[in-house]
């Protein structure tokens, strides 16, 4: 899908161009964009790099561990088909967590084992039990404290105040957090009961 | 002073004197992930490429202005401004194509306006749903992804039009 969307931008733009008489302007920018690529790329790079370096002593700290340790007693009421000492749930809780303070690079790790732990128990291997849907879910719509990678971006794009953000990125993943847990206890309910083969 | 100012600078200096103390040599640490972070921007460099030239050329040829004066009055009921869309449209597949849409829509209206400060949003609220999706069960082997995908796309809608709304009502113009 991102290849016909990437190549639609481009044949249909210089398409347009040629329509319009402006295929010149369309060159140019195919040709000059690249250099505003690469200069945009050295600024984030910085930021980027900064957050890297701090999130690396956070984790070197085990901060994370500690946020995760209590975030596990909270999750036992979004997953309750999960026995109180299930392995993946410290798992999720540091993938959670990571998610939380926008160290999105550190959460991949922590999701896979989630799954892996998740599928250790899954009696049917095939198909998705309800906890794993409701961890995707959670994953990809958890509340966001930290939205490091909108911060860098505003920064590298010379934002008087990068970080003035934080307040509606906070509001609008707790709106999504709160819908898809929602959601979840509805689909749960609705959803057909598989029969064991 | 709000929570955002105190945000990073609270967060930054806990985490340091926290590591310090627990017998971490923070500068070290600290070049070892600033090295990874600037092997990341690296590898994102070739997707910011990519998307600025294809932008450059759909916006330089009039293509972007004719699209969102068509799309215009249909998301108008929805209050979603049209140059959002593309985000909206990528964001769930493609990490890198997204970033590199958002930060083309920082540069050309500038970060601190409305369209800027939307964007800013939607790219800290928003995830690649669909590609955690695929990537999490295919990790391992589950097939049958039952209510999985309709769930993650509600909270995703919810996400995109919560982050024009919300941003609406904290940055009133």
């Amino acid at each position: 899908m991102i290849n016909g969307i990437w190549l639609g931008l481009i044949v249909i733009g210089f398409g347009v161009a040629a329509l319009q008489g402006r295929l010149d302007a369309g060159t140019v920018s195919f040709l000059t964009e690249s250099r505003r690529a690469v200069d945009l790329t050295l600024a984030l790079g910085g930021t980027i790099a900064v957050w890297f370096g701090v999130s690396r002593v956070a984790q070197e700290a085990r901060i994370l561990d500690s946020v995760g340790r209590r975030l596990a007693p909270l999750l036992r009421f979004v997953f309750p088909d999960l026995a109180r000492d299930h392995p993946a749930l410290t798992a999720i809780a540091l993938n959670l967590a990571a998610n939380i303070f926008g160290l999105g690079n550190a959460a991949t790790p922590f999701g896979l084992q989630a799954m892996k732990e998740l599928q250790a128990t899954n009696r049917q291997p095939r198909t998705a039990t309800p906890a794993m849907i409701t961890f995707l879910a959670l994953n990809s719509a958890v509340l966001t404290l930290v939205p490091s990678g909108a911060i860098a971006l505003r920064a590298a794009t010379g934002s008087s105040d990068p970080a003035q953000i934080v307040e509606a990125v906070v509001l609008t993943t707790g709106l999504s957090m709160a819908v898809v847990l929602a959601a979840d206890r509805v689909f749960r309910r609705l959803a057909p009961r598989d029969r064991q083969p | 002073m709000s929570f955002s100012s105190w945000l990073i600078p609270t967060l930054v200096c806990t985490v340091l004197l926290v590591a310090h103390a627990r017998g971490v040599p923070v500068f070290e640490v600290f070049i070892q992930g600033a090295e990874e972070g600037l092997r990341l921007a690296a590898h994102l460099l070739p997707y910011i490429l990519a998307i600025y030239v294809a932008l450059g050329v759909f916006r330089s040829s009039g293509a972007l202005g004719l699209l969102t004066r068509w799309l215009g009055p249909a998301l108008a009921p929805l209050r979603v401004p049209a140059e959002i869309l593309p985000i909206i449209l990528v964001r769930p597949i493609a990490s890198g194509a997204a970033t590199s849409i958002i930060a083309h829509v920082l540069e050309t209206h500038g970060p601190d306006s409305f369209l800027g400060r939307v964007a800013s949003v939607l790219q800290g609220s928003s995830d690649t749903t669909l590609y955690v999706l695929t990537l999490y069960f295919g990790s391992v082997g589950v097939r049958r992804t039952r209510y999985a995908l309709p769930l993650c796309l509600i909270g995703d809608c919810t996400g995109f039009f919560g982050a024009v709304l919300i941003t609406r009502l904290l940055f009133p113009r």
